[in-house]
């Protein structure tokens, strides 16, 4: 019995903004025994890639898994592009990849072989699934490798196999977990590379976990960071990066009390850290050219202006520090 | 996504029906199998015995044959129920051979290699990977015991003629049955040794001990008891048993021992073979102790608690 059609259409269609979301949790909960793990986890989650980031032992992992269908959920649920992970598991599993943690392969078999068994395991024909097992081990960089054992492999090519077993059958969502593992600094380019041109040609949505802040900062525009099985911030990185344009830090020469007073008229905040150095938080409607222009009938030089930009890693500590929730 | 696109695009071809893809699993493994020579050569030899089967049936309906080679035709053994069921014996152990040098490897190398996330993330089953990998026992062993003992029971049929094959047909239940039970018991062993055990030659050794040293075991207790009871815990017992009721030569009495007493009296015990309910329930608890333990080891991931 083939996939019912509806499947096999979702396979090739693109997502559109009324699709569901990638992933809709519905206060997920997984428990070992009496040890709670994932607590009560909602949301969805609808970005291109989404980092999933945490300390470890917050459950990111666990989460992955359980949306794989290999822990099932103690409470709630979850759903991925509108199927239930429990309901529909085999649904589900035809239309993801996963690129494990650790080092995972079949032993005894070259690397074409064991990508072609992959996408066969996945559905797909033998003819077809030899085919794009050339061409997945190809796109990733193993081309000329690809006759060679698994065994024989260094870490950075055992890595790049299981992205291309992961992707062979043309998944639309991938799941990546720490693919920069253990990977040296050009290995780790060229993963951050084929995972950033992946998300890049709208075919597939990525969930990336890492504990490195750097790979998810590169690749994904959704950052889910968890904290003790709880999520404790969901945003996304592009808006909070657009939100903190309005955040500025000047350091003036001149009159500073004069320049206040006039920033006080065009309606913006502002914050003294020094003397010479001020916070400004610019309000709708007012640009960085009115601040030069105030500056310059009030007598002030503006020595040094910068935007105040959160990065991954102070969203991050934040979250660490604070567990706000931005769902 | 082609090789020289360098892109990644989503497949859009037809798939193969969810029912079919544990059979993936046997036919990725007859590969790597069939790449040992030395077990190609112990395959094919494993056919001797079936070449001599079929020398034996034809000979009974060749007189010419008989008179050139000088054989009285009482002398052959008959072509009857015993004859069948003597060949699923010789197989048998052939099966359990072969049984040994496939099976140790199979579910140890995934656990070893951590491969049992990338089956399990597929829309494959555990239910379907253990499937997968019990065919490939299975497939193997079915076509040296009772694909090949059906295709000759035919071929006696066809040189006796219908009313021959009238008379026995019920032979076929028996000669599947017969082979399919050894090897349905063979693959869940060796598969549930190799889900325990990651190391080929361990789960050879202990797949080996598991069939004969209950096997000595039961014949020390048959010994010091006078008894019979100890076959209960030999394989070998249990599967001549359950076949030989299957063809329909069961016989729970022994012959008659006699040995002397303490005081010199003669003593004659006539030995009795427990019964044959007693052979399918110890058959049933080792598949059902054997697909627990598969069912607790083959998972994506252990769960540390």
């Amino acid at each position: 019995m083939a996939l019912p059609a509806t499947v096999q259409e979702e396979l090739i269609r693109p997502q559109t903004v009324n699709d569901p979301p990638v992933i809709d949790l519905h206060g997920l909960s997984v428990s070992f025994g009496r040890c709670p793990i994932l607590k009560n986890l909602r949301g969805d989650l609808r970005g291109k890639a989404i980092g999933l980031l945490g300390p470890n032992g917050a459950g990111k992992t666990t989460l992955i898994h359980t949306l794989l269908g290999f822990y099932h959920p103690t409470a709630g649920t979850a759903q991925i592009f509108g199927h239930d992970i429990v309901d529909h598991a085999n649904q589900i599993k035809s239309l993801i990849g996963y690129m494990p943690e650790r080092d995972a392969f079949i032993a005894k078999m070259t690397a074409v072989h064991f990508v072609r068994l992959m996408a066969e395991l996945s559905g797909l024909p033998p003819e077809a699934a030899l085919e794009r097992a050339h061409e997945s081990l190809f796109y990733v960089g193993l081309g000329e490798a690809r006759y060679r054992k698994l065994e024989t492999y260094s870490l950075g090519m055992k890595q790049l196999a299981k992205l291309a077993q992961a992707i062979v059958h043309g998944p639309k969502l991938i799941f990546l977990d720490e693919p920069t593992n253990g990977l040296d600094p050009p290995a780790r380019l060229r993963m951050i590379k084929l995972i950033r041109e992946i998300r890049d040609s709208g075919q597939a949505n990525i969930v990336l976990s890492s504990h490195l802040l750097l790979d998810v900062e590169e690749c994904c525009d959704e950052i889910l960071i968890l904290r003790d099985g709880e999520i404790a911030v969901y945003c996304n990185l592009e808006e909070e990066r657009k939100s903190n344009r309005k955040f500025l830090m000047l350091e003036i020469r001149g009159d500073q009390k004069r320049f206040i007073d006039a920033l006080t008229n065009l309606g913006c905040e502002y914050a003294i850290s020094t003397d010479s150095r001020l916070k400004v938080v610019l309000q709708e409607g007012i640009d960085v050219r009115d601040l030069y222009r105030l500056a310059g009938e009030t007598q002030v030089q503006i020595r040094r202006l910068s935007y105040k930009r959160d990065s991954l890693e102070d969203i991050f500590l934040k979250a660490m520090e604070n567990g706000y929730g931005g769902l | 996504m082609a090789v020289y696109e360098q892109t990644y695009k989503r497949y859009a071809g037809a798939l193969t029906p969810e029912w079919s893809r544990f059979l993936i699993i046997p036919r990725h493994a007859y590969r790597a199998v069939f790449n040992s020579k030395l077990f190609t050569a112990f395959f094919v030899v494993c056919f001797l015995p079936l070449l001599v089967e079929a020398i034996l049936i034809y000979l009974h309906h060749n007189f010419s044959a008989i008179a050139s080679m000088k054989i009285n035709v009482r002398e052959l053994i008959p072509i009857d129920a015993y004859f069948f069921q003597a060949f699923i014996w010789v197989q048998g152990g052939f099966a359990f051979f072969v049984a040994l040098l496939v099976g140790p490897p199979l579910v140890a190398r995934d656990l070893r290699n951590n491969a049992l996330p990338l089956y399990l993330c597929r829309p494959l089953s555990r239910t379907e990977y253990v499937m997968g990998k019990m065919s490939v026992i299975m497939i193997l062993l079915s076509l040296i015991t009772w694909v090949p003992q059906l295709l000759l029971f035919l071929f006696q049929s066809y040189l006796e003629g219908f009313a021959w094959f009238r008379a026995n047909v019920w032979m076929v239940s028996a000669i599947v049955l017969g082979g399919l039970i050894w090897a349905l018991l063979l693959a869940l062993l060796t598969q549930t040794i190799s889900a325990l055990v990651k190391w080929r030659v361990i789960a050879s050794g202990i797949l080996l001990g598991i069939f004969f040293i209950p096997t000595v075991f039961g014949a020390f207790i048959n010994e010091v008891f006078r008894t019979r009871w100890g076959n209960i815990i030999s394989l070998a017992a249990l599967i001549r048993n359950v076949t030989a009721g299957l063809f329909g030569t069961f016989d729970r009495l022994w012959d008659i021992e006699r040995f002397r007493d303490f005081d010199g009296s003669l003593i004659e015990i006539q030995m009795i073979e427990p019964p044959l309910w007693a052979s399918w329930l110890v058959l049933f608890l080792i598949c059902a102790v054997c697909l627990a333990v598969l069912s607790w080891k083959v998972k994506a991931y252990e769960v540390v608690r």
